[in-house]
């Protein structure tokens, strides 16, 4: 399965989220590794999409929508830095 | 790459060195009139656009198409910008995947006058913006930045390398582009005019399926003494763009690590494919 990055989370997010998630620095919880989520690997499929580590492959998020819904899971990720403008 | 203790660390600490906080316009959703199509290689069409309450975007910033079928059926893709500023005119040029659902109705269909639904700009990762700065600093203070260009991998590198004559910045910016032959050659006259204009920019052009007539080396894939001998050395510390398909970023990623480059100084775009 061919694989993006996550500079492409950036459209779908940005209806959701006040900021751009993709240079916020996530950290993972299989290896502890914290780097910006526009470095992680991204999976499609018409299913969903997922999220995983860079450094370890470990799942960090999940995006599936449907209609007017969206589900949006931060399964492998222990903390977020978000920056106070 | 960080520890995990960085992100509980003062956040100028946790921060990458080569990610200042920018403010990139807020996307939204917008309507774009297409002002002019052009063919840009034999499988690649640019076009122009108009969007209407477009904010203006950074340079290597992307976008998303959104097109409609009659029974709501929606297909989006990204597309990056070839164009920076404050101007509501868009540039983008777009690659034909022959199997693709957007790509061949954007590079064979679409015409002056047509309208189409747009997200953007979106994402402040790969992204470069000038400082203003018209003098180097003293020496080993101002990075120098690398491209390096897989195929259609330059749009958003040839936005950066536009963006950095436009504002007369000093900082030396040096292209590696990865290309088939030369008729592949995005923004191919735009490309050379730069480099003729500037030395704070250079240009090396690598042919994979054929060379132009007289080209001293024969056509292949970049290996890693090429790679190393058309970059800018790690010890120069520069920030390096890499843009292409999954395959070729993650080649040329790796090989810059092994060449001593710091891997949060790359910063990378997949465009998936091959």
């Amino acid at each position: 399965m061919q694989h993006f990055d996550g500079n492409s989370l950036a459209g779908p997010l940005a209806d959701f989220f006040a900021f751009d998630i993709t240079t916020t620095n996530a950290r993972c919880n299989g290896c502890g590794n914290v780097s910006e989520l526009a470095r992680a690997m991204v999976y499609r499929s018409d299913a969903g999409t997922v999220v995983r580590c860079d450094s370890c492959d470990h799942v960090l998020a999940t995006l599936v929508e449907a209609g007017d819904r969206a589900w949006i899971g931060f399964s492998g990720v222990s903390a977020i830095e978000v920056r106070r403008s | 790459m960080s520890d995990a203790s960085s992100l509980a660390t003062d956040a100028s600490e946790a921060a990458t060195p080569a990610a200042p906080v920018r403010t990139v316009p807020r996307a939204g959703w917008h309507t774009a009139t297409v002002v002019a199509v052009h063919r840009e290689t034999p499988t690649a069409s640019r076009l122009e656009l108009d969007v209407d309450g477009w904010p203006g975007n950074a340079a290597g910033q992307h976008l998303d198409v959104r097109l409609t079928a009659p029974d709501g059926y929606t297909a989006t893709r990204s597309y990056s910008i070839a164009s920076s500023g404050p101007s509501s005119r868009v540039v983008l040029a777009v690659d034909k995947l022959p199997d693709g659902e957007v790509s061949p109705f954007l590079v064979d269909e679409v015409r002056t006058g047509d309208l189409l639904e747009v997200h953007g700009p979106l994402g402040a990762f790969f992204v470069w913006e000038p400082d203003g700065r018209r003098s180097l600093s003293p020496a080993g203070r101002v990075r120098p930045v690398q491209l390096v260009a897989g195929g259609s991998g330059v749009v958003p590198l040839f936005a950066m390398a536009q963006a950095h004559a436009a504002a007369d910045d000093l900082t030396p910016f040096r292209m590696l582009y990865s290309v088939r032959t030369p008729d592949d050659v995005y923004f191919a006259d735009e490309l050379m005019a730069l480099a003729a204009a500037s030395d704070a920019f250079r240009l090396d052009l690598v042919y994979t399926r054929r060379t132009p007539d007289g080209w001293p080396t024969p056509p292949g894939r970049i290996m890693r003494e090429a790679l190393a001998a058309a970059v800018i050395p790690a010890a120069d510390r520069p920030l390096v763009y890499v843009c292409g398909s999954t395959g070729f970023v993650e080649q040329v990623a790796s090989w810059l690590i092994e060449l001593g480059h710091d891997a949060q100084s790359i910063r990378t775009e997949r465009f998936g494919g091959t």
